[in-house]
């Protein structure tokens, strides 16, 4: 596999909904912003690239089997190669790593990855239902199918078993919408306190609508170039930010797609297949898990994800990261509920599993120049969604997880003041980070980590 | 030979309203204008009857129409599964039907719904339950009753519960579902 940096990135402003375009039409805004950003005309650009991968996840919400070419033709890359790529809630992420694999591979010198979901077609509760028939149809989604529900359940399993309470998951919220005041991006921007999380309706037990992200039309497009691509670019006058940002590691995960079905695995199981190396190689982290066990606790269960814990020590191993928290300065990770982003700090070894709720409040995953009203115990030290994340920036499925690839180069290239026009979100002197993408109740996850050259 | 239809037939009514404002001349300056114009949104009904198979797993339905409760267990490790599963995910053998209707059963999770999705939101509040069975490896996700949705409470978890069934099947998972032991419901 050679070098491939991700060397630009637009996208649109997500929103409730956009009759007044199309999906192509908006799909086009992302791409047009991330051409421009490189200082490229859109015939030049179309010369140059080799071909494309499309993401989005439902043909029931756009009602239109392949819409994937619709956007090719739009966009003016037919007859270049292209495919579309499906994962449910993963499917951005996904596709990020597919157009990095057409130029790791030596297919493509420069592959576009653009991405689309336009939820509003349909009522809010007959979207649920649509998501829904992502869970078995035989078995899941006639007992009630919604996934609001289905994570609530994995929340009271995490609460009996390690103790986190609904307020820690509140400061999830607070820091995520907070957070996303100062992205010009952001669907929902509120100045919200862990008692407003608590107070607003509640969905499912004990999760709140604030809880929960919305949907959203909207879209997204990450270039990818290899060497040869950006030379090929740049003879073409493109000017691309130096220093270049580099994808440095790819991993993935899945599990079953009944969430009942998950295993419930012993210590040594535990130890040998899912730890990471520093859990592994750590005597106080070995015996805090034996506790843990000795008290009942088995992996994964429903409390935890191993697939986002498989996808984490893949692309970790592949970046050559030991210690996430300290060696990652922010991660963009899937936050469609607060106690995924809970769940997800445990996968992705940024804290141990059961510790979650506790790192939650800590203020470690918080922005040191953001007001977010709370008396956090610790100072920051890796930004967690620092774009307000799925519950602020919403989350048109097959967008999102390019909207993270996009925000993560902004961050690393240093440029989100130019993009966000506010630059409380900058991450000071940013230079690795992290974009986690995750379907179902935890079926697929893809997690990529980018870094700054130099 | 008969005269062909050069036209299609013109009926009563358009489609919701029936003049769309348009420039009445199309010069450069109205054609312009149309760049302001606001989009024009239609409603499309989608309605379709599935035959789907249940395959493999139907004996599980037929159990349950039966007031049986049946999971599948790879005869050699004995590793059971609450859901049905024609093989072992380990093996890959296939694996064997057996009776877990009266196996002790607890709460593993919960939640109580108080919005759904458009087929199940008549049906809010409901309790949604993953349950867990003694020498299974797997749960089982069903509907929990005899418990007060307006008062959730993590302690629900562990409680000990029972399979019920309905009289009149659905062939549906929801034939089956459960109370707390002891429950006179």
């Amino acid at each position: 596999m050679r070098p491939v940096y991700a060397i630009s990135g637009g996208v649109s402003k997500f929103a409730k909904a956009r009759p007044d375009k199309t999906f192509q039409a908006v799909i086009k805004e992302a791409y047009d912003y991330a051409i421009e950003d490189i200082g490229l005309d859109f015939p030049t650009f179309t010369r140059i690239v080799d071909g494309s991968v499309a993401s989005y996840f439902s043909d029931h919400f756009a009602r239109q089997l392949m819409a994937g070419i619709m956007a090719q033709d739009y966009l003016g890359l037919c007859p270049k190669p292209g495919h579309r790529v499906e994962g449910g809630g993963a499917t951005g992420g996904i596709c990020f790593q597919e157009a990095w694999k057409s130029v790791a591979s030596g297919h493509m010198d420069v592959c576009v990855a653009y991405g689309f979901e336009t939820m509003s077609h349909v009522e809010t509760w007959k979207g649920n239902e649509f998501i829904a028939l992502a869970s078995d149809i035989s078995f899941d989604y006639p007992v009630g199918g919604f996934y609001s529900g289905y994570y609530a359940m994995m929340v009271t399993r995490h609460m009996k078993e390690f103790g986190t309470t609904p307020e820690q998951l509140a400061h999830v919220s607070v820091k995520n919408y907070n957070n996303a005041l100062y992205n010009s991006y952001a669907q929902k921007s509120q100045r919200i306190s862990v008692q407003d999380v608590r107070n607003s309706p509640m969905v499912a037990w004990p999760l709140t609508r604030l809880d929960i992200c919305v949907m959203s039309d909207g879209a997204a497009a990450v270039i990818f170039a290899s060497e040869e691509g950006l030379a090929k670019l740049e003879a073409a006058g493109a000017k691309i930010a130096r220093p270049l940002v580099k994808v440095t590691g790819i991993g993935r995960g899945t599990d079953a797609m009944r969430m009942a079905d998950r295993p419930h695995f012993d210590y040594d199981t535990f130890m040998r297949d899912y730890a990471t190396p520093q859990e592994q190689n750590s005597n106080e982290t070995k015996a805090y898990y034996k506790k843990l066990w000795d008290h009942g606790t088995r992996y994964p269960g429903v409390h935890s994800f191993r697939a986002g814990r498989t996808a984490g020590n893949m692309a970790y191993k592949h970046a050559g990261i030991s210690d996430p928290l300290n060696e990652l300065d922010f991660v963009e990770l899937h936050d469609a509920y607060t106690s995924s982003e809970i769940q997800t700090y445990e996968d992705m070894g940024l804290c141990r599993y059961g510790e979650g709720g506790p790192f939650a409040e800590s203020g470690k995953a918080f922005l040191p120049n953001v007001d977010y009203g709370l008396k956090l115990k610790d100072k920051p030290v890796c930004a967690v969604n620092p774009s307000g994340g799925l519950i602020a920036c919403g989350h048109p499925v097959g967008a999102t997880g390019l909207m993270q690839g996009v925000f993560a180069i902004w961050q690393l290239q240093g440029s989100v003041k130019k993009h966000f026009k506010a630059d409380q979100l900058q991450v000071k002197n940013a230079k690795r980070g992290a974009i986690h993408s995750h379907a179902g109740t935890g079926t697929y996850v893809s997690i990529s980590v980018l870094e700054r050259e130099g | 030979m008969a005269k062909l239809p050069s036209q299609r037939e013109e009926t009563l009514g358009g489609y919701i309203v029936h003049g769309i404002p348009f420039p009445t001349s199309t010069d450069e300056e109205a054609l312009e204008f149309l760049k302001k114009m606001a989009p024009i949104q239609i409603e499309q009904e989608y309605k379709i009857t599935y035959l789907h198979s249940y395959g493999q797993d139907s004996p599980w339905f037929a159990a349950l129409t039966n007031k049986r409760l049946i999971a599948s267990r790879d005869a050699e490790s004995g590793y059971t599964t609450a859901n049905p599963r024609g093989a072992d995910m380990y093996s890959g053998n296939e694996t064997k039907w057996i009776d877990i209707t009266n196996v002790p059963a607890k709460v593993h999770a919960f939640t109580v719904c108080y919005f759904g999705s458009e087929e199940f939101l008549p049906e809010t509040p409901f309790v949604l339950a993953l349950i867990e069975f003694e020498g299974v490896n797997t749960l089982l996700l069903t509907r929990l009753m005899g418990v007060d949705p307006q008062a959730p409470a993590l302690d629900w978890i562990g409680m000990e519960v029972t399979p019920r069934f309905l009289r009149n099947s659905k062939l549906k998972p929801t034939d089956v579902y459960f109370t707390p032991v002891n429950s006179d419901q």
